[in-house]
């Protein structure tokens, strides 16, 4: 393992030492495709993102793809209802690995106003993993882009090899998650134990 | 425009043996409605969207309520005799409403550019007997949202031209919007919960059971 201060000595000299993981690292964070769709009102927020102002290709994510088969990044971006859920699980299945979420907004990572609803998901996480999630009822897209900045911040610091390396990377980990089935009175299983708990909680009252 | 009374005298000489009753409303709106006879209603629709006065081309909105049965108590008063002297007692008296679904419609003119005429059409019950006659016929605004109201409701529009579920899936059962509906149980947790969502958490965490 070369040493931090050598590295950047011989950066400076015009000399670029590198290693494989490093340089496999940078290529995916700096080249995350998103999924092109927008369920609610932070996809206007998501489509600003893309446009001049706030610029989303000065991270090399502005390649929005129509296909999930060339996608790297699902942008969950509005309110999952329960006749949407089957589908944003089909088409997160569908992406190839490495694939990534971000839950944008407070539908999407809790349900938010609509939580307690009939209609309404308590939250994409309860189907597929969720890598990062945003706040907001729209988040701002500098909101999104520190979403992203967080996304690359975790990928450039995944190791390829031992524990700890990506689920793409590891045989035994899922990449398709069950779809949940239209029940006659709400979607069936409401949730995906193996992703998703609540919290440990003890009434005291 | 004319008059709700005139207008149900020349809706009962245009189209006979129809039924028009007119609804009174007590809220600050004060906007009284029609309530058409299921009979009659397509032929009563038929009148408003083709007279040349009324030209009632545009229905801008449908949509439904449920009335469950309800049970009043009023105090009346009541003459009786009293150690054999005439007066006026108070009683309490219980007064039962009928239970049924209803479809509000909302009617414009787009050529006269008056309205709006709320029609109204209700279901002889709200359990087995809930069909009333479709206005998509009519007015073709109306077909996305007696959808609906079938949907959410459980109205049967006969004579729609594509009866469907719009917004819950075909599988589901229930109909959301009635007042006793009851939601599916898909409790998980709430870290401040009140009111309903409070009965739903004592029941889910009893106190002192971990989780």
């Amino acid at each position: 393992m070369i040493d931090e201060g050598l590295k950047s000595e011989l950066r400076r000299q015009g000399i670029v030492a590198t290693s494989m993981e490093e340089l496999y690292n940078w290529g995916r964070k700096n080249s995350l495709w998103p999924l092109q769709f927008g369920l609610a009102c932070c996809a206007i927020e998501m489509i600003a993102t893309s446009m001049a102002r706030f610029d989303i290709a000065r991270f090399g994510a502005e390649v929005f793809r129509p296909s999930p088969r060339q996608a790297d990044l699902m942008i969950v971006a509005g309110t999952v209802t329960k006749k949407m859920a089957p589908q944003i699980v089909r088409l997160y299945n569908q992406m190839p690995e490495p694939k990534y979420v971000i839950a944008m907004g407070v539908c999407a990572i809790s349900g938010g106003p609509f939580k307690e609803g009939y209609n309404v998901l308590k939250g994409i996480d309860r189907y597929v993993p969720v890598d990062v999630h945003i706040p907001g009822c729209p988040p701002r897209p500098e909101a999104l882009l520190q979403a992203l900045m967080t996304l690359q911040e975790k990928i450039d610091r995944q190791h390829l090899t031992g524990e700890k390396r990506p689920r793409h990377l590891d045989p035994a980990a899922p990449s398709e998650f069950p779809i949940p089935k239209f029940g006659p009175h709400d979607l069936e299983p409401p949730n995906n134990p193996s992703l998703w708990q609540p919290p440990p909680m003890t009434r005291t009252e | 425009m004319e008059t709700l009374e005139q207008l149900k005298t020349r809706i009962v000489a245009a189209a006979p043996g129809a039924q028009v009753e007119i609804i009174p409303n007590g809220s600050p709106a004060n906007q009284p409605s029609l309530l058409l006879d299921r009979d009659h209603a397509r032929a009563v629709a038929q009148f408003l969207r083709d007279d040349s006065a009324l030209a009632f081309d545009y229905a801008s909105n449908a949509t439904g309520v449920d009335w469950p049965e309800k049970i009043i108590k009023e105090k009346i008063k009541v003459k009786k005799t009293v150690d054999g002297v005439e007066k006026e007692v108070e009683e309490m008296c219980e007064r039962k409403t009928p239970a049924y679904l209803e479809a509000v419609y909302h009617l414009y003119s787009m050529r006269l550019k008056h309205g709006p005429l709320i029609v109204r059409l209700r279901t002889e019950n709200r359990t087995d007997r809930v069909s009333l006659p479709s206005l998509t016929p009519v007015w073709r605004s109306c077909e996305f949202q007696e959808r609906e109201i079938f949907d959410l409701y459980g109205i049967v529009f006969e004579g729609h031209p594509d009866l469907r579920r719009i917004l819950m899936w075909p599988e589901f059962t229930d109909f959301p919007m009635r007042k006793d509906y009851v939601e599916a149980d898909d409790y998980e947790y709430e870290p401040t919960p009140h009111d309903d969502i409070l009965a739903k958490a004592k029941k889910h965490f009893p106190a002192g059971a971990p989780v």
